[in-house]
């Protein structure tokens, strides 16, 4: 091979960093590094998942018991809208993108910086300001309205503080709009020589089409819930029917963004475990093409799925066969990838890496979450099971199994590119496995309990439904502690955890072709692709074909 | 019959069986695939764990073979999924003629029914065994959603809407129904059981707590306070069309097309008399739009539907 990569310089050859290279606070505050609004992302998403994570802890200890003595029904119905606003706009929704795919995507096409290092920086900060909004609005009367601020209950009967909320929210969009668009831009003209769009990472396609989705929908939130607020505010008739309104126009026009954010939140942790899967069986993923196909597949047929949320509203039998029918036709991309990710398994060299397991963990919850969509989108079951906890055990498989899984997972496969560093890995190993079993222990209960008629959202419920609730939240002390555990040592292996090297695994993206952290630049020397996405046969520079010179993984089996 | 733990409800209605069974079919078919993947991920974790460190897997690409089986297999089967729950969802959506029809109208946070006798129960509703039973719902605040668990139907009450839901009960006993739309404070307090009754107990029942005001009579009563009767006259020679046999009869519009004159029709033509204007007639009526309560409608609708066996007057003036 005359074009492989450049020699990466040695494990411990000192090198300017992105990290190292300046330092201060209005260094990062104005920086315009892709890679530190990364970490800037990092920091501010996490503590929004810490902030929902303790009104979901309060949430299931309330449950504990039928009558529910922890907490007022007010005060409950808070609690559930606050995790939901927290947990969607502001931790889910950016958490892979914002966080992994700010990061990687320029390291992954070879490009020094994404296409608007400005823009870039902008969105952070006005990320921080619908936060900021949020935040006001949970600390003065806080938000009981539900996440989906359904109208009239939104817009004119709630007592609490919807307006700076919905205001939050708003902000936010644009937030989410320009990532999109950065990551559209940069993928479309700043791929290094070689890099053609069918040797892309799987990650980037996924990306590219969550970009889409980004794009063409949160403008469509962000005026549905600017609607609801003029409504509020200055009773201008949009959804209420007292004021000539339609409340059903709400829905329409609420789960046209918010069933394609749901793809948001997935498609990206898809990417994160496409990119896994080949690296720790060492072998190409199997079917590249369906897998990158089924991401634009999904984005686009997610856009005409919307009104599956309202089977049971009065909307004409016509519109609901529709949307049912579409609902299973957008079911079969995510079929595809499951299968296909599972043939790559098939004669790998398999290791049992953290996240490995975390992306095994992925498989086997989304196809949970995935399979329990065909119950929700079958008609004639949903009116049974809509509005119920087999919904709520159905999302959160999604976005939590799914999307959760496939972020906690890349962070741990990324972090010695990120940090330089190794975590622990037994310990993260068992982390991983105990996110696993707490996630079943806590959400699986509730398909049965919705099956037996418990309804949503309900503070106190009949004494027959208290053994699956008491289940569910034994469950989650345990996903608790799966959470808890990755925070802490991963914050240990920042200053403690080995030395990572440039490529730990090996794996075979150009991301790994530079040191650990990466230089401010990303790469010395623009590289040049030459070889296949996921090839390890014509890879000598990773130091594993026949023949080649054999140095041990710095990061083996223990 | 159910155990401590059991998995699913009590099967109190005509449709209950056919949700099950739609249950059992999706989740026997899930569960094939299900194990399946889960197996194959499991054998092929251990059956292909990394040997030697340096080892690199097989290089297998695709095969368009494989792929399209799993492209056309789980459509297949996803279509057959859609077909039986559409025929399931196509029934519940299209009630039958012969049904017993209940008004009910939700407000936070409680229920109240209407018999078609007149009587009047809050967060409880009595119904016969074996008789179609129809809810004919309005809602005067927020969305609710009146859900029966043993019956396995729901459907949103939705305020400026009626949104009818239908069923047979099938099993006499008293059964949990919820509100399952979330509506504010005591959303989870908004409920209450329905009584399925023997007809002939149900025939008792009715007949020994009557007295409570035939909505009939108390539309009959709103028509004349309200001045209605001065433009409606019943034999047409008045401003207004005669409401003689107008429910469920074809109606002309001004703008060439016509409606059926079913409880919706009646509404919007109370609360916005413009929407729709009846050919050869001026747009005159005020709006009642925020004048009457959700009850007064459905009495006014109630007394017009008697007028359904009354003569209509000769069409033409």
């Amino acid at each position: 091979m005359s074009k492989t990569p450049p020699p990466s310089p040695g494990p411990n050859m000192p090198h300017e960093d992105y990290l190292n290279a300046t330092y201060g606070l209005k260094s990062w505050l104005l920086t315009t590094d892709h890679k530190r609004i990364a970490l800037l992302y990092l920091g501010s998403v996490t503590v929004f998942f810490f902030i929902g994570g303790i009104f979901a802890t309060l949430i299931r200890i309330h449950l504990l018991t039928p009558t529910g003595y922890l907490v007022t029904p007010e005060t409950y119905n808070k609690l559930f809208t606050m995790h939901g606003v927290a947990m969607i706009f502001f931790f889910l929704i950016p958490s892979i993108p914002a966080v992994l795919g700010n990061f990687l995507i320029p390291l992954m096409i070879g490009a020094k910086d994404l296409a608007f290092p400005k823009i870039n920086l902008l969105s952070w900060y006005i990320y921080l300001i619908g936060g900021s909004f949020v935040l006001y609005s949970f600390s003065t009367g806080g938000l009981d309205t539900g996440w989906t601020f359904y109208t009239p209950l939104s817009s004119v009967y709630s007592n609490s503080a919807v307006t700076p909320a919905v205001i939050g929210i708003f902000i936010n969009g644009f937030s989410s709009i320009l990532t999109g668009l950065n990551f559209i831009v940069t993928i479309h003209t700043m791929r290094a020589p070689g890099m053609t769009w069918f040797r892309l990472p799987l990650f980037v396609w996924s990306h590219y089409a969550t970009s889409l989705v980004m794009v063409l929908g949160t403008p469509v939130v962000a005026i549905t819930l600017l609607l609801a607020g003029l409504e509020r505010m200055f009773h201008l008739g949009f959804f209420n029917p007292a004021l000539g309104g339609d409340p059903i126009l709400f829905q329409h026009l609420f789960w046209f963004y918010s069933h394609p954010a749901v793809y948001i939140m997935v498609l990206p942790a898809m990417g994160v475990v496409s990119e896994v899967i080949p690296t720790f069986a060492r072998k190409p993923i199997f079917g590249y093409s369906f897998i990158a196909g089924s991401s634009i597949a999904i984005a686009v047929i997610g856009f005409l799925v919307w009104a599956h949320h309202m089977f049971v509203t009065g909307e004409s039998t016509y519109a609901a066969l529709t949307f049912s029918f579409l609902s299973y036709v957008v079911a079969i991309p995510s079929a595809v990838k499951v299968f296909n990710w599972t043939s790559t398994l098939y004669k790998g060299s398999i290791s049992w890496d953290t996240p490995m397991v975390y992306a095994l963990g992925f498989i086997g919850l989304f196809l949970i979450g995935g399979l329990t969509g065909l119950f929700l989108a079958c008609l004639g079951l949903d009116i049974h099971i809509h509005d119920t906890y087999f919904v709520v055990a159905h999302f959160h498989y999604i976005m939590v199994g799914g999307a959760v899984m496939g972020y906690v997972g890349g962070l741990h496969f990324w972090w010695p590119k990120i940090t330089g560093r190794l975590y622990p890995e037994s310990l993260a190993r068992t982390a991983a496995i105990t996110l696993f079993v707490g996630f079943n222990l806590t959400f699986f209960p509730q398909f049965i309990l919705g099956y037996m008629g418990m309804p949503r959202r309900y503070h106190t419920y009949p004494p027959e439904f208290q053994v699956l609730n008491v289940l569910s939240t034994a469950g989650a002390s345990i996903l608790a502690l799966g959470y808890l555990l990755p925070m802490l040592y991963l914050m240990w292996s920042m200053r403690y955890g080995k030395v990572a090297g440039p490529n730990p695994w090996p794996a075979t993206g150009l991301e790994w072709t530079t040191p650990s952290p990466p230089p401010t630049e990303n790469f010395d020397v623009t590289p040049e692709v030459t070889w296949e996405p996921y090839d390890y046969k014509n890879r000598p520079d990773l130091g594993l074909t026949a023949g080649a010179p054999s140095p041990a993984p710095a990061h083996g089996d223990d | 019959m159910q155990s401590q733990l059991p998995l699913y409800p009590e099967q109190a209605s005509n449709f209950a069986p056919q949700v099950d069974n739609l249950m059992l079919f999706i989740t026997l078919i899930c569960l094939f695939f299900g194990v399946a993947i889960t197996a194959a991920i499991v054998i092929f974790f251990f059956k292909f764990h990394r040997k030697q460190p340096n080892a690199v897997g097989v290089p297998i690409l695709g095969d368009m073979r494989l792929e399209t089986a799993w492209l056309v297999i789980p459509l297949l089967l996803a279509m057959a999924m859609f077909g039986w729950g559409a025929v399931v969802y196509v029934d519940y959506r299209h009630a039958p003629q012969d049904t017993l029809d209940i008004y009910v109208i939700g407000k936070q946070w409680m229920w109240k029914a209407q018999q078609p006798s007149g009587l009047r129960e809050i967060n409880e509703l009595h119904v016969p065994v074996g008789r179609n039973v129809r809810l004919i719902m309005a809602s005067e605040d927020v969305i609710h959603d009146f859900f029966v668990p043993a019956f396995r139907v729901k459907m949103d009450v939705v305020p400026g809407h009626y949104n009818t839901m239908w069923f047979r009960p099938t099993k006499p006993g008293r059964y949990h129904f919820f509100c399952s739309q979330y509506c504010g404070t005591n959303h989870a307090l908004m409920g209450g059981w329905v009584t399925v009754m023997e007809p002939s107990e149900y025939a008792a029942w009715l007949s020994g707590s009557s007295g409570q005001g035939d909505p009939v009579v108390a539309g009959e009563k709103l028509f004349v306070e309200r001045a209605c009767s001065t433009c409606h006259s019943p034999d047409g020679t008045g401003r207004a069309p005669s409401l003689n046999g107008l429910y469920g009869s074809q109606v002309s519009l001004a703008d060439g097309t016509t409606v059926v004159a079913d409880d919706a029709y009646i509404r919007e033509s109370i609360l916005q008399p413009n929407a729709k204007i009846v050919a050869r007639y001026q747009p005159l009526m005020p709006t009642y739009q925020g004048q009457l309560t959700e009850e007064q409608i459905l009495a006014l609708i109630a007394y017009i539907k008697s007028l359904q066996s009354q003569p209509a007057p000769a069409s033409g003036k």
